[in-house]
């Protein structure tokens, strides 16, 4: 199978077979071409070259809904429900059973949820709005939905990267239940601990290529490097921190969102000179709001935060980037960056009023050059020239810029929000080493982040956030069980006190973590969608 | 490294508790003051008299006849009371029914009319009111229903303006050259339909900024009926643009109901498909598979896709449909009412449907009931303007935009348009 976005082929004659009732991991680092192939083998696309043959029968997919017809289901990594639809109308959607005049039959489809769910435990109410569920139940809606149009193959794309710990085992557990049932499923994933303990059989795919197949009984460094395609580092190299005074406290900090729902919940924590305060927990559970009060994109409802022994309450966002605070966005494409402009001119985004960049109205372009040539070979950027518009860069390039502005100035405080999302491995390494660089030259550092993998990488304090709560703050050093439990939303004693009862299981967990931890995080982080988005741009 | 954490505090549930919203209660004290002292305590003295009957009823009502001071007094002091409760509850953080306003709304205009008719002796004919209402509203109706069916399968449709207009004249050529007035109701909603299939050409296949395709639409819709009356239709008006009226059509029984029979049953058959229309959209966007796609198409459109719902082709489709609808609505201007075409005679009617809209929370209820009180305030305008009340007329002409400006911008509540509307799919 050959699929082609312009120039870029992302399938390169890819050939999988899928055995009846396997699970079959698609192994692979971010824009590798394992979703562009699923959305191919869905329907979504047109392949460009290639056949897909089901039971030896060639077939032939003009959109998702033949790919339904002939047994195919398929759970996005970003769920294709509606948000503002009851469970059972979401499972109708495409399939709906009718009474006269086109109504919905809505009895039966709210029987076929409780049907299905009941079979699996799912424990899913078909009244239920989606925008009401948790992340871990519309997965199991999406699921629901692919088995009531009868689906012998389920395609799982980057199931986990939504989920905490906890949810993944249940999510593992469904696919062993599913596989015994004789469903067929495809897991994509770039994460090794998860094939490693699920998949019959692994391709691991590269640069839109098959480098090969892998048993599940292979250590986690061999599926990295062979993911990756070299030896890749393991562990970010990092001395223990030599943390000063704690220059900036938030103390109880709430925020209310506009539907008046508190999204950070009085919220209280120190970070000091000289040591990064990883906050942790899975996505949508505060940590943006938290950063973007913080740089005063959003005013608090309650709460004070301190910077330098000044408040920073009514300042504003310039008046915040004043007193030295560096932020990286979350969303580099939509906040980060201004995509149509150069990439000089996306370094100086903060300063572009100051000497020496500018003088009364006029802005100093050969200096904003010249500087900008000099952070090009600071950071590494690869690049044609700085005038290029920065949407020419790679996604792992727009971030060097990026930091290269936030860290290009004395900072007094350093946020970063989800530094390495859709990176290569290369761009990966070079981010963390400059964020403890930051560090170690006495900035405070926050890293928001979803990925533990990353956690564990730059840590030198872990804060867990859950439902816009800190649940608790704690060592580097605490277990990957009890991380998970804590951003399930136990309190941290708890969690702490779950997870050591059991010490010999966790410690020999947290050795296997610790050895797989960077490898994973070097792989890659979340989505694949980078690679997508630009791909579709393309053509 | 634990032991440098910050004392947090999980258990305290410290609340958050929002500012208390002043907005309504001081838009209703300031109402009910007005209210108080204006049409009561320095009212006109005089006496107003509110009229039910119209000829033919099959009893008469008689005449209520109030003095306007008493009235104003006894209104204004009931709005007070009211007001205290809105600013208690609002205090008290809770909620207020939906009920609330309409109660305010009604007992205000009640005492506006009291004052309004008193002094001049006035007789305020509620029945000719109501059913002026009505028949303002009509267009706006339609209108509003053709909105929210495009933007609930996330097409926004400015043109709603230009396709009333283009409804309106094509009903009445057509009727004119066919001597038929229900030849001119089945043409319009071809031409509204028309408008819609330029739209959803560049919106939809070009994807062009809808607003911007919306709005150069009603202006050609302008330039080609105005051009098209100006050369043809004034050349020989008999044959191209002579009155045709849809006769007027009672249900038997329910049109002799004293007032609302008279105002709901007693009309043509254009205001029977609107009922039918407005209760069909209400049943089968909600309930329909029909709906069901048509929503997911408008909010979630990649989802649709995946399930193999084509999601441009449920557009088109709607788009077209809903032109159809608005097209009807723009007879009533001329077949509707009896009425020649004249230029731009929609008016921005189109504008205001899409306000009705919005004000309905895109629900065809909703959306109903707001354009009845467009409709109404437009009509309450027109009688004050026959009885002579001593606000400039003027300011009574303004009176259903000021109504538009303030129901959208205040007190719409919190309302979330269809997730997806404006963006055009691209696979």
């Amino acid at each position: 199978m050959t699929k082609v976005f312009g120039s870029f082929v992302a399938n390169d004659h890819i050939d999988l077979t899928i055995e009846p009732g396997e699970i079959h991991a698609l192994l692979g680092e971010n824009g590798a071409g394992k979703s562009t192939m699923m959305n191919v083998l869905y329907g979504l696309y047109d392949a460009d070259g290639g056949d897909i043959l089901i039971d030896d029968e060639p077939v032939k997919f003009s959109g998702p809904g033949d790919a339904v017809a002939a047994g195919i289901g398929m759970v996005h990594q970003h769920f294709m429900l509606v948000p503002v639809f009851t469970v059972a109308e979401s499972v109708a959607l495409g399939y709906e059973p009718t009474k006269s005049l086109g109504l919905l039959d809505i009895a039966e489809a709210r029987k076929k949820v409780t049907e299905i769910s009941s079979r699996f435990n799912f424990n899913i109410d078909p009244d239920a709005l989606i925008e009401d569920l948790p992340v871990g139940a519309q997965q199991r809606v999406e699921i629901i939905k692919a088995l009531s149009r009868d689906a012998e193959i389920l395609i799982l794309d980057e199931p986990t990267a939504v989920l905490t710990p906890q949810e993944t085992d249940e999510l593992i557990s469904i696919m062993r239940q599913l596989k015994e049932q004789g469903t067929s499923i495809v897991f994509i994933t770039h994460k090794l601990r998860e094939v490693r303990a699920i998949a019959d059989s692994i391709t691991v795919i590269r640069r839109g290529k098959i480098v090969g197949e892998a048993s599940p009984d292979s250590t986690e460094t061999e599926l990295a490097s062979q993911m990756v395609g070299r030896a890749v580092s393991l562990t970010t190299e990092k001395d223990d921190a030599d943390p000063g005074d704690a220059t900036f406290q938030v103390r109880n900090l709430t925020v209310v969102d506009k539907a008046e729902n508190v999204v950070v919940d009085d919220v209280s924590f120190d970070v000091r000179r000289g040591e990064i305060l990883a906050v942790a927990g899975v996505q949508g559970n505060g940590q943006t709001e938290l950063a973007e009060t913080i740089i005063g994109l959003t005013e608090p409802r309650l709460g004070t935060i301190t910077l330098d022994g000044k408040s920073l309450g009514g300042a504003s966002v310039k008046d915040r980037l004043g007193a030295g605070i560096g932020f990286v966005p979350e969303d580099r494409s939509t906040d980060g960056i201004i995509a149509e402009f150069a990439i000089r001119d996306n370094m100086i985004l903060d300063v572009y009023d100051r000497e020496p960049y500018a003088k009364g109205l006029n802005l100093r372009s050969k200096t904003i050059t010249a500087e900008a040539k000099k952070k090009v070979e600071e950071f590494d950027i690869r690049l044609g020239s700085v005038v290029d518009p920065i949407s020419t860069l790679s996604g792992g390039n727009q971030q060097k810029v990026v930091l290269s502005r936030e860290l290009g100035r004395e900072l007094r405080l350093f946020i970063a929000s989800q530094p390495t999302r859709g990176l290569d491995v290369g761009s990966i390494e070079f981010v963390h080493k400059r964020v403890i660089a930051e560090r170690d030259s006495g900035t405070p550092c926050i890293i928001v982040s979803t990925e533990l993998d990353e956690v564990y990488g730059l840590a030198d304090r872990i804060a867990v956030m859950y439902s816009g709560r800190i649940v608790g703050v704690v060592g580097a050093d605490t277990s990957r069980e009890a991380l998970g439990l804590m951003m399930a939303g136990v309190p941290a004693d708890e969690a702490l006190a779950a997870t050591t009862g059991t010490s010999d299981g966790s410690d020999h967990a947290q050795a296997a973590t610790d050895e797989a931890g960077t490898a994973a995080t070097a792989a890659g982080t979340a989505d694949d969608d980078s690679a997508t988005t630009s791909a579709e741009e393309t053509k | 490294m634990t032991a440098q954490t910050v004392e947090t505090t999980p258990s305290s549930q410290v609340k958050a508790l929002a500012p208390i919203a002043w907005k309504f209660p001081i838009v209703y004290s300031i109402l009910a003051l007005v209210s108080f002292v204006f049409f009561g305590l320095i009212g006109r003295d005089g006496e107003t008299t509110f009229r039910f009957a119209s000829g033919g009823d099959f009893f008469a009502i008689p005449d209520f006849v109030v003095s306007s001071t008493v009235a104003g007094l006894a209104l204004g002091i009931l709005l007070v009371i009211m007001a205290a409760v809105s600013i208690y509850l609002s205090v008290k953080r809770l909620d207020i029914g939906s009920w609330f306003p309409m109660l305010f709304g009604i007992l205000f205009v009640v005492s506006f009319l009291a004052w309004a008719g008193g002094g001049s002796g006035g007789v305020i004919p509620l029945t000719t009111l109501l059913a002026g209402a009505l028949a303002l509203s009509v267009p706006l109706i339609f209108g509003a229903m053709c909105g929210l069916v495009g933007e609930r399968s996330g097409i926004i449709n400015i043109a709603i303006e230009g396709q009333l207009l283009a409804g309106a004249f094509l009903a009445a050529v057509v009727a004119s050259v066919v001597k038929n007035p229900y030849a001119g109701l089945l043409a319009a909603p071809i031409a509204g339909a028309l408008v819609a299939v330029i739209l959803t050409f560049f919106a939809v296949k070009y994807w062009v900024n809808q607003i911007i395709i919306g709005v150069v639409l009603n202006v050609l819709v302008v330039g080609v009926t105005s051009f098209l009356y100006s050369t043809v239709l004034t050349q020989d008006p008999e044959l191209w643009n002579a009155r045709q009226k849809l006769p007027n059509l009672p249900i038997p029984l329910l049109s002799d109901i004293p007032v609302l029979g008279r105002v709901l049953f007693d009309q043509n058959i254009l205001v029977y498909i609107m009922y039918v229309v407005v209760i069909a959209l209400q049943i089968f966007v909600f309930r329909s598979k029909w709906g069901l796609r048509m929503r997911a198409v408008g909010e979630h459109p990649k989802a649709a896709d995946t399930v193999g719902i084509k999601v441009n082709f449920t557009r088109v489709r709607n788009t077209l449909l809903a032109g159809a609808i608005a097209g009807l609505g723009g007879a009533f201007f001329t077949v509707g009412s009896g009425l020649a075409f004249g230029k731009e005679m929609s008016a921005g009617q189109g504008y205001i449907a899409l306000a009705a809209m919005i004000l309905g929370k895109w629900n065809p209820k909703g959306a109903l009931f707001a354009a009845l009180l467009f409709g109404f305030s437009k009509s309450l305008g027109n009688t004050l303007q026959s009885i002579g009340t001593p606000v400039a007329n003027e300011l009574l002409l303004m009176l259903p935009y000021i109504v538009t400006v303030f129901a959208v911008a205040g007190f719409v509540g919190r309302v979330r348009p269809p997730a997806a509307e404006g963006v055009p799919y691209v696979k």
